[in-house]
């Protein structure tokens, strides 16, 4: 049994069918890619899982716990991180602040009234989130205005905001759509080094093939809300269907 | 110093210092000069600097931090007035039960409001609580008449049961007898202060409440309030469950509201309708926006100007004008009254309205955005003097802190 189950998963959008019966099992401390041509449903296939979405029919079981029904935020405390295909970041925030919160929010839970508390008191808490930002090589930017930050920077916080909660499963949808080839490969590094040093779930959503051949374990491939094959990269690769997937519609 | 770190300690130590010093600073001119008339420091003048102080300081943990804009609050300082004046009635001229209770009634009152309103976000928050206000100013002026006294404002009278009213107890509101209105005046050569009790009491109280803030500024709790203005997606993905937080500063910033409220009716022991209508509720959103929302200096600095203006400038009328502008003239002194003429006496909400869109367009930040300039305008200055600067130049931007 894997970390996450999804079994028979169903949505549709008034007439259009975004999933199609979704089957996928997703194995602990693995990276499984999802890939597929636009508009295949990957987003929605993500969005269910995070409680943004919730399916017409099927189950979704992280854990052994059903996910379905919970809101976004008990799904977060489940142990479910989610970057986003544009970086969601506190913009008026600092950086250190910006690690702050997700670390407040695992120590604390979903809501505490810690109004007499102060921040700079909290030594441990800021000290685990300053050696975050030292991991993803962002400590000497710890004041400056998130907002302010380059965009592969603000894709480096938000991974940095998910990872210090030391999440079971972490969810990517694109982290690196939109960026340039040499911000790619950071983020690439980033992730394999994330991945040799914990134990961590992933399960990412990429168009770029480079970046889905260096990470994932296995692969699954979407179209038209389907699941076609799943396999392991090597596999994948010279698969006709696969082929005929991408080939046979426009690929952005 | 009391969980502060050093720079807030010194920047309390100064709010404690100006506000102590008030009766001294707003007399900054001599009795019977022409200047007197800006003179501001008269017992009910700086006894409502104190409370609209708490009332904006209370209003910018909500709506400054989450940036949830409340268009109803007047109605928590409705509830605190009659809360007061009711113990009065009930019990005696001790402000002190009529405050605690009107602190507890206000947030029942804010918890209930509060947590309808707040199913919805932006515009559609600030119209519901805006009706919930103007329901209840409705309300004190038809429906609930026996608890209100409608139209005449609820006072105390000879019949009322006062049980806890001695022989020789005070006859207006005081704090175990203290009474509010005694002030001792000075005259020190041409220069008159007058140092109220009833100021001196409300500016403890204020005192306090600044320092409550600063620690809710200073907090997770406070931290959080920031992010959920930023970014609500963010927090609820982050585990965060943003409503009780929302509702938290909601009811605080009630608290402060109906303290405030409580406070007018111990300086003057009266609860009409008219303190719950969207007018006063606007006003306190003015006070916010002008001082600088999100700062904790601001709305103190906002609610002084307005109550400044409402109260000073109202009161230059055309034959004031006249004697200033006496030495020059006739034709010409007549053109410059007329011209003057518009801004000031009743028209000073023209001028307050000009002053409003200026710092909006100009300052965003508000007054507090325009004093960090000039500070570091001057800073600048003495920097490009001093020796060995000029490296450097590239550093990131730091973030600007939210003290001040
Ligand atoms: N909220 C919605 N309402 C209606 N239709 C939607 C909604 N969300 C997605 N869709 C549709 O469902 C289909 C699948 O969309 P989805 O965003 O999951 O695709 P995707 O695989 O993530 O594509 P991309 O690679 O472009 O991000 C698309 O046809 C899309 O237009
Ligand atoms: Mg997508």
């Amino acid at each position: 049994m894997g970390i996450l189950e999804v079994k028979g998963v169903n949505k549709r959008f008034g007439g259009l069918q975004a999933l199609g019966d979704v089957n996928l099992s997703v194995k602990e401390n693995t990276v499984h890619a999802i890939i597929g041509p636009n508009g295949a449903g990957k987003s929605t296939l993500l969005n269910c899982l995070v409680g943004k979405l919730i399916p017409d029919t099927g189950s979704v079981m992280f854990d052994g716990q059903s996910v379905l029904g919970r809101k976004p935020h008990e799904i977060n405390q489940m142990g479910i991180s989610r970057v986003f295909q544009t970086p969601e970041i506190f913009g008026d925030l600092t950086v250190l602040e910006n690690v702050l919160i997700p670390c407040f929010a695992k120590r604390d839970g979903s809501f505490r009234m810690h109004a007499f508390e102060t921040v700079s008191a909290e030594k441990e808490v800021v000290a685990q989130a300053m050696h975050m930002l030292e991991d993803v090589n962002m400590a000497e930017k710890k004041d400056m205005h998130a907002s302010s930050l380059s965009r592969g920077d603000k894709r480096r916080l938000e991974m940095a905001m998910c990872l210090v909660q030391e999440p079971k499963l972490l969810l990517l949808d694109e982290p690196t759509a939109g960026m340039a080839r040499a911000d790619t490969n950071n983020t690439i590094e980033l992730l394999k080094e994330i991945k040799a040093s914990r134990d961590i779930t992933m399960a990412i959503i990429e168009h770029d093939m480079h970046v889905v051949f260096s990470l994932a374990d296995r692969i699954t491939v979407l179209a038209q809300g389907t699941p076609l094959v799943e396999d392991i990269p090597e596999k994948i690769k010279g698969h006709p269907k696969v082929q005929e997937a991408y080939l046979g519609q426009s690929h952005g | 110093m009391l969980g502060l770190s050093a720079k807030d300690t010194r920047f309390l130590l100064i709010v404690i210092f100006l506000t102590l010093a008030t009766p001294l600073l707003l007399q900054p001119f001599p009795e019977g000069s022409a200047m007197a008339q800006f003179n501001a420091g008269y017992p009910d003048l700086m006894q409502k600097f104190a409370i609209y102080g708490i009332f904006a300081i209370g209003f910018n943990i909500l709506f400054g931090l989450t940036g949830y804009l409340s268009f109803g609050h007047a109605a928590f300082l409705g509830v605190g007035s009659y809360t007061v004046v009711w113990m009065y009635k009930l019990l005696g001229y001790n402000v002190l039960p009529g405050l605690v209770l009107a602190i507890i009634i206000s947030a029942l009152f804010a918890l209930l409001i509060g947590f309808i309103s707040l199913r919805r976000s932006g515009i559609y928050f600030s119209i519901l609580t805006l009706a919930f206000a103007q329901m209840s100013y409705n309300l004190a002026y038809s429906v609930l008449t026996p608890i209100t006294n409608g139209e005449t404002g609820l006072q105390v009278y000879g019949n009322d049961p006062q049980i806890l009213v001695g022989a020789n107890s005070p006859t207006s509101p005081h704090l175990f007898g203290l009474v509010m209105r005694d002030s001792v005046q000075l005259d020190v050569g041409g220069w008159l202060f007058t140092f109220n009790i009833g100021y001196y009491f409300c500016a403890v109280i204020a005192i306090l409440a600044f320092y409550l803030s600063l620690r809710i500024f200073r907090s997770p709790f406070g931290m959080m309030l920031r992010a959920i203005k930023t970014n609500q997606t963010r927090m609820n993905y982050t585990g965060l469950n943003t409503r009780p937080y929302t509702l938290a500063a909601f009811v605080i910033s009630g608290m402060y509201a109906g303290l405030a409220g409580g406070l007018l009716a111990s300086m003057d022991p009266l609860a009409g309708a008219e303190r719950m209508q969207w007018t006063a509720s606007g006003e306190v959103v003015l006070m916010t926006i002008l001082g600088g929302a999100g700062t904790l200096m601001g709305p103190v600095l906002g609610a002084g100007f307005i109550k400044y203006f409402e109260n000073i400038f109202s009161k230059i009328n055309d034959n004031v004008l006249h004697a200033w502008f006496a030495v020059l003239p006739d034709g010409l002194e007549n053109a410059v009254v007329a011209m003057i003429h518009p801004f000031v006496g009743k028209g000073w909400h023209l001028t307050l309205g000009i002053l409003f869109m200026l710092v909006v367009i100009f300052l965003p930040g508000g007054l507090v955005e325009g004093g960090q300039r000039i500070a570091r305008l001057f800073n600048r200055k003495k920097k490009s003097k001093g020796p060995g600067t000029g490296a450097g130049g590239h550093k990131p931007k730091p973030a600007p802190h939210v003290a001040e």
